[in-house]
């Protein structure tokens, strides 16, 4: 029961880091491309501006909860995906300076380099996360001594890359459609009808890595026994058409809230379908790390419990100010407060 | 190289680099919030100039300090799996913990400190900058918690192949976590002031904005004075306590080779670990070893001699960064009593204006001397006594962790680079000029 427990709180990790910083990789790669001056990239960028650290502190607290819940599978899966981790690492580093950085020098040389930065690392963090999670999905060669027994084209099989483009454009989808809600004018004209073109976007890769995972993986299989499961699907499936039905009501804020519930629910069914299976192996399900023979003592689970039930309800409580409070339009005039990268 | 060694190189040099960005965070939050609290109270706007300007080098800061902390958490899975897999119940708790009391609370409302100057009361925008300096300082708390859990381990018992937590009071309560959490912070409490005085008195003496700086000098000398006093005669708890937890590392830090009682302490030594002696020892000062420790000079203090040699750390750079940390506390000490003493008229004190800015350094190398003599002195065991370093590795091939360390040198490299010129350019450019507005709108 406290392993399930702690499952069920290690998948709402990912699915609030997901939904949350979801966005803002997604707008640190749309940035470039869709803003077309100056004012328009600083724009972007104090969009996301109070809320990305904020927002990356849940994937801290992800792994985090992975290593004290379940630490043997914490050790597995970190060690297995040692390479396309390190590369994550970078991705969230040259990203994350960049939003310090780019406003620093007087030199359009420098903010070059820095959107260049804050493009890329956002780009590749997606891209890596979503291969990352498909490999989780179908099982990675593990040994019985917790080895990894590949190399990093392992990951880059064509189910693996699905899901890491498939999070990327999601990820831009929910981008846009966070530029919609923090802006105004005809850059918000624009975010709104890029945003259209990416939700076209986004339905197909879903629905084809949808039908991939049923190729590649058991989690179609393990949720058909446990029916109400299917739930996570069929409300992804809602969320994700919901979504540009409200943006064409002008209502931003429901159109973000709809694609952050897509993705949360997205995660919801590939957590659910893997459950109790956290690092699968694809030599031998024996060899896996899963909730019950990964688990931390039950001292510790119940210790963190006591943690996580009292602590995270406050986080939530105080970021939801931070985006109530901060959740007004960025505009060019009121940037120039000095109060702004 | 093998991948142990490839392993330890690589968190060593992202654990120091990370710990250039820390101790700034740690100190100067408290400062700024000093200066803003001082703004709020009298309204008078050279309070709040002071606290923007060092909340700006703050910023700068702040950023590399998180971007470099998210590599360290991830380390224990990617390179320390071994370690992870036998101590994640006690470990992995303690920073999971710390992520969510703690880098929640400082990451969110140093956003809302920044973006928020104008959009909230000036109250309530002070006490976002209090949250910051204390969740920064929790944060501190329990990474050390978890960092003296490895030198010394309580609170748990083997069971299934694996430490298993018994008490997890013992763990976050023990003595050791405890000093060792106060001379940490201590530490970084010292470099606030001092990178405020260093600052400061750069400006003085050129005469730009010299109310705004002569406030910001007078709260960091006084603060300078009273947290390297602290330090020193806090450092000593530390030390004893290791006599009954780690005497192997004490016995390094002060390259003693035999158990033996009327111990002397030598002003001048050097170690010579193959023929387990001391190259040179001169100077000593009867008894001080023996009594540092026991309070009785005839004391007996155990030697190096006393552990087989695969279980002593590497002598001479403990020994070496225990002596010039303590120098340094100690030399760090007298600056911070001049600069306090002159600290009305500073403006005329030209030698200990051009002083001063040079001393910013001084604080960062004791603070990455300080964590040598910990973690060096802690070899060969990942925590001491219970685990080798050796144990504790991944099994991933050299070639990743090549990989990833060159990567980390590239990056970190040029990061840092980066990072301490912008601080170095926005320190030196001073406070921007500023719309007035008043405290008590
Ligand atoms: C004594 C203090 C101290 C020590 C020894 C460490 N850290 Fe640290 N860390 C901090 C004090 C700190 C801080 C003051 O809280 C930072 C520095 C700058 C900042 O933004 O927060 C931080 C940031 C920081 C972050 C980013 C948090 C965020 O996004 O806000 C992570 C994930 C870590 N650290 C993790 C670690 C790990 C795994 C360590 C040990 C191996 C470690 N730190 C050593
Ligand atoms: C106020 C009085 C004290 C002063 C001024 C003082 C000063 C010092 C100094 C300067 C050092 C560093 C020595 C070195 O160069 O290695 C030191 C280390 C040490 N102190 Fe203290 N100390 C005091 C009290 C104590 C007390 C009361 C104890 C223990 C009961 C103690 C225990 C130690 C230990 C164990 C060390 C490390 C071992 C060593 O370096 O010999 N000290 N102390
Ligand atoms: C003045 C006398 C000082 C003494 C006697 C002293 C003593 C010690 C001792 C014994 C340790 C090792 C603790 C362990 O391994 O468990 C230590 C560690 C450390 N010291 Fe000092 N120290 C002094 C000054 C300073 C100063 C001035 C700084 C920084 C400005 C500093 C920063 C640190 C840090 C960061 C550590 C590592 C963390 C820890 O183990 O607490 N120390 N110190």
């Amino acid at each position: 029961m406290l392993e399930t427990t702690w499952f069920v709180i290690w998948g709402v990790a990912w699915a609030v880091y997901f939904m949350l910083d979801g966005f803002d990789l997604g707008l640190g790669l749309l940035s470039p491309f869709i803003s077309k001056t100056e004012t328009e990239r600083r724009i972007a960028v104090n969009a996301m501006g109070p809320f990305w650290d904020g927002n990356e502190v849940w994937l801290i607290t992800a792994g985090g909860v992975t290593f004290a819940a379940f630490p043997a599978a914490y050790a597995l899966m970190f060690s297995a995906l040692y390479t396309p981790l390190m590369m994550l690492l970078f991705a969230l580093i040259l990203r994350g300076v960049a939003f310090e950085f780019r406003s620093k020098v007087e030199s359009a040389t420098w903010r070059k380099v820095w959107d260049g930065s804050l493009a890329v690392g956002s780009g590749l963090a997606a891209l890596l996360l979503g291969v990352a999670f498909a490999n989780l999905f179908a099982g990675i060669p593990v040994d019985a001594e917790g080895v990894f027994q590949g190399n990093f084209l392992t990951f880059l099989s064509p189910y693996g890359l699905a899901g890491g483009v498939f999070f990327v454009v999601a990820f831009l989808h929910h981008g846009a459609l966070w530029l919609v809600v923090k802006t105004a004018g005809d850059f918000r004209d624009r975010a709104r009808a890029v945003s259209f073109k990416l939700w076209v976007a986004t339905l197909v890769l879903a629905v084809a890595f949808l039908g991939l995972t049923a190729v590649y993986t058991q989690l179609w299989t393990n949720l058909l026994g446990r029916p109400a499961l299917l739930a996570f699907p069929a409300l992804a499936v809602v969320a994700l058409v919901a979504s540009p039905v409200l943006s064409r009501q002008r209502r931003a804020w429901a159109a973000w809230g709809a694609s952050a519930a897509f993705l949360a629910c997205a995660v919801g069914f590939g957590v659910a379908g893997l459950f109790p299976t956290i690092v699968g192996s694809s030599l031998d399900p024996a060899y896996s790390a899963t909730a019950f023979n990964s688990a931390s003592s039950p001292l510790t689970l119940k210790i963190m419990l006591g943690v996580a039930l009292s602590i995270l309800p406050l986080v939530i409580a105080y970021q939801t100010w931070v985006y109530v409070r901060f959740g007004g339009t960025v505009t060019a005039e009121n940037m120039e407060d000095g109060s702004s990268y | 190289m093998d991948t142990l060694i490839l392993s330890r190189i690589q968190f060593g040099m992202t654990c120091f680099f990370h710990y250039l960005f820390v101790p700034l965070t740690l100190g100067l939050s408290f400062l700024v919030a000093i200066m803003e609290t001082a703004w709020v109270r009298t309204g008078n706007e050279e309070w709040r100039t002071a606290a923007k300007f060092f909340g700006k080098l703050f910023l700068i800061n702040f950023a590399v300090g998180v971007v470099t902390g998210i590599p360290l958490e991830f380390q224990f899975g990617t390179n320390w799996a071994g370690y992870s897999r036998y101590v994640g119940d006690i470990f992995g708790s303690l920073l999971a913990v710390e992520a969510t009391v703690a880098f929640f609370l400082e990451s969110t409302f140093i956003a809302v400190w920044f973006f928020g100057w104008k959009r909230l009361n000036p109250k309530l925008h002070c006490a976002t900058i209090w949250i910051v300096a204390i969740a920064s300082n929790i944060s501190a708390f329990w990474i050390l918690v978890a960092n003296a859990w490895m030198q010394h381990p309580v609170g748990f018992t083997i069971r299934n192949g694996r430490a298993e937590l018994t008490d997890f009071f013992a763990v976050i309560s023990q003595k050791f976590a405890v000093l060792e959490f106060i001379h940490t912070v201590g530490g970084a409490w010292i470099l606030g002031g001092f990178f405020v005085l260093g600052v400061s008195a750069w400006h003085i003496a050129r005469g730009s904005h010299v109310g705004v700086f002569k406030k910001a000098f007078k709260v960091a000398a006084i603060w300078s004075l009273v947290f390297t006093v602290f330090e020193g005669v806090q450092g000593h708890m530390n030390a004893e306590i290791l006599a009954s937890t780690q005497p192997t590392k004490l016995a390094a830090m002060e390259s003693h080779w035999v158990t033996s009682e009327d111990v002397p302490m030598h002003l001048i030594a050097w170690p010579d670990q193959e023929n387990e002696r001391n190259a040179i020892e001169t100077l000593p000062i009867p008894g001080l070893m023996s009594f540092l420790v026991h309070y009785n000079p005839h004391g007996k203090v155990q030697g190096l001699k006393d552990v087989p040699k695969e279980d002593r750390p590497p002598v001479l750079p403990v020994f070496l960064s225990f002596r010039a940390m303590v120098a340094l506390g100690i030399l760090l000490f007298w600056v911070a009593i001049w600069a306090f003493w002159k600290r009305n008229s500073i403006e005329s004190q030209p030698r200990l204006l051009k002083l001063l800015p040079w001393m910013i350094s001084l604080p960062y190398i004791a603070n990455l001397l300080g964590w040598t003599v910990a973690e060096m002195g802690r070899q060969p065991w990942i925590v001491y006594g219970l685990m080798r370093t050796s144990e504790g590795v991944s099994k991933v091939s050299p070639s990743q962790v090549w990989g990833s360390l060159a990567m980390f040198f590239g990056v970190y490299t040029l990061l840092g680079a980066i990072d301490f010129y912008l601080i170095w350019k926005f320190a030196r450019k001073g406070p921007l000029p500023e719309l007035p507005t008043t405290a008590k709108a």
